[in-house]
């Protein structure tokens, strides 16, 4: 940027860039002013309709996000004092009101933005709602853009908005952080959007831009809440699948095994950023189920080749992850990691006691173990069966060719929707397929 | 301050087995001291239990004449069992209200808030 006051090139992308990264704030600090999020999102719209007239010949205001909130914070004011509605609103007593008798009014949870996370992952809202409004109001997408982002059609995602708004406004859906005791429940839904918001950008090859919004989000959590180990770790765990997204896919769409991955392609960077916060994490010794997906994933972002990998490790690691998130899918990827260090036998007698058989991965999982110990009748049979659940066309042909290229573990769930990465809503524990891992647990 | 109903629905047909009379004073006590805690809060603003949808009547006015029916609105299975209707800053608030009222008579809550209107 250089400072470079009423440069030429300040244009419409370019302010649409800046405004998506600063208009969180901004929508944040202006529902907190207001107690109204449709006043807040209008008037930011406003703002940025005034950007795109004064910028490009004013040059970038040198502060863009206090701009971006002060003029809409005018804007929304002018307008209300000409609504009568409007106000009433200003007089009046709004829903949305942060709580100023709160103690943690002080300190590191200040920032208005951590306030409407939680308010948009409230657990009174659906999942879909939650992400919907996570990435709109926060994210600063268009609606247009995160129905695209879903493959939703967009006045079905503009309904999804406006009824997941009302119901923040008619139920009273405080705006704040949780308190300390109510933390631990409440910052799993706000963790499960981000990761969510990752697992459709990387699912969908369409949307890669979803992919960073949620390394962003995940960012700001980390940034505003230091002292939640397990923040740190959904940083981590993501940055590290990134660092590997790109040489997961082929040009035409198919996966790319991580044993077949390129790994000089891998982002050294964001393995180096990864590896310092699970450095820390494991310092702090408060482990949970993200710190130790990001502590695999560092493990295998150390191994030159597939073969060089800390197996033991990563078994050690699976050992903690299934006592902190006792899943059968965790188990399914903690046997895959065993199959490595004791044997395809070893890895089959655990991987026969679970009880998964509607999910596609642990057919392959036994069809590449039943291969591996020589019974080609049985792994034929495995991998039908695996090809038979599978959610999308790629995989389907890919395993009813007998997963060829493959020597190990479960295909990754490739679906383009949600459903098949949403977290189980009883327990609130994430389905332990990341993104990225090609056929090897991470 | 918001007003929430907390209600309590049955479905005909899947009836509990009857209480013994030592379960049914268990259930009462800890009833008991939930209305207990919501009155000396200030949550509590009115609460009752129905009798049996199959007690209910609809009246219908049509053009100035009034038609009497037997039985319940709604062809449900499920009915409304009984309610409570609470104040609370908002809802986290109520949930937690909610919460207890769900452990106290062993049944899902539903929370839904009352229209505000301007004055009221």
């Amino acid at each position: 940027m250089g400072g470079a006051r009423g440069s030429s090139e300040l244009g419409e992308a370019e302010i649409g860039r800046i405004f998506r990264e600063e208009s969180g704030r901004s929508v944040a600090t202006l529902i907190r002013v207001f107690g109204d999020i449709d006043v807040a999102e209008d008037a930011v719209q406003e703002a940025f309709a005034a950007a795109l007239l004064r910028w490009p010949s004013e040059g970038l205001p040198p502060n863009p996000g206090g701009w971006i909130t002060t003029t809409a914070r005018n804007r929304a004011v002018d307008r209300l004092r000409r609504e009568s509605r409007g106000r009433e609103l200003l007089g009046e007593l709004p829903a949305l009101t942060p709580d100023h008798d709160e103690p943690d009014e002080v300190g590191p949870l200040q920032d208005d933005r951590l306030r409407l996370i939680f308010t948009c992952c409230h657990p009174a809202l659906s999942t879909e709602a939650r992400v919907a409004l996570t990435l709109r109001l926060l994210g600063g997408l268009s609606t247009a853009e995160v129905a695209r982002s879903f493959l939703v059609a967009e006045p079905a995602m503009a309904q999804r908005l406006v009824r997941a708004k009302r119901k923040i406004k008619a139920a009273r859906i405080p705006y704040r952080v949780p308190e300390a005791h109510e933390l631990p429940d409440r910052l799993r839904p706000v963790m499960a959007v981000v990761y969510l918001v990752y697992n459709a950008g990387a699912a969908n090859l369409a949307e890669p831009a979803l992919c960073a919004e949620a390394i962003r989000l995940a960012r700001i959590l980390a940034a505003l809440m230091p002292d939640e180990p397990e923040v740190a770790g959904l940083l981590a765990l993501l940055l590290l699948t990134e660092s590997r997204r790109a040489s997961r896919t082929r040009p035409d769409g198919s996966l790319v095994l991580l044993g077949e991955q390129d790994r000089g392609r891998w982002d050294r960077a964001l393995i180096g950023e990864g590896h310092a916060i699970v450095r820390r994490c494991l310092r702090r010794g408060q482990p949970g189920a993200y710190q130790l997906q990001a502590a695999i994933a560092a493990v295998h972002a150390d191994a030159a080749t597939v073969e060089r990998t800390d197996w033991p490790q990563i078994v050690a690691l699976y050992d903690q992850l299934l006592a902190v998130s006792p899943t059968p899918v965790v188990a399914l990827n903690r046997a895959i990691a065993i199959g490595e260090v004791d044997g395809a036998a070893a890895a089959l007698a655990l991987v026969d006691e679970l009880d998964l058989d509607a999910y596609h991965p642990f057919h392959a999982t036994r069809a590449d173990l039943l291969r591996r110990l020589g019974r080609e009748g049985d792994a034929a049979a495995a991998y039908e069966r695996a090809a038979a659940l599978a959610p999308t066309e790629a995989e389907r042909e890919f395993l009813s060719r007998g997963g060829r290229a493959s020597r190990s573990g479960p295909v990754p769930t490739a679906g383009q929707g949600l459903e098949p990465q949403l977290p189980d809503p009883e327990t609130g524990v994430l389905p332990i397929t990341p993104p990225g891992n090609g056929r090897r647990p991470v | 301050m918001s007003q929430y109903l907390l209600s309590v629905h049955s479905v005909a047909g899947e009836a509990r087995a009857p209480m013994t009379e030592e379960e049914m004073a268990r259930f009462m006590g800890r009833v008991g001291v939930l209305e207990e805690e919501m009155k000396s809060s200030g949550a509590w603003l009115f609460s009752g239990r129905l009798h049996e949808p199959d007690t209910a009547t609809v009246v219908r006015v049509t053009g100035g004449d009034v038609l009497t029916t037997d039985g319940p609105f709604a062809e449900s299975k499920e009915h409304l069992g009984g309610f409570y209707i609470i104040e609370a800053d908002d809802l986290d608030a109520a949930l937690a209200w909610a919460s207890k009222t769900a452990a106290a008579i062993e049944r899902p809550i539903e929370v839904r808030p009352f229209m505000h209107f301007a004055g009221a």
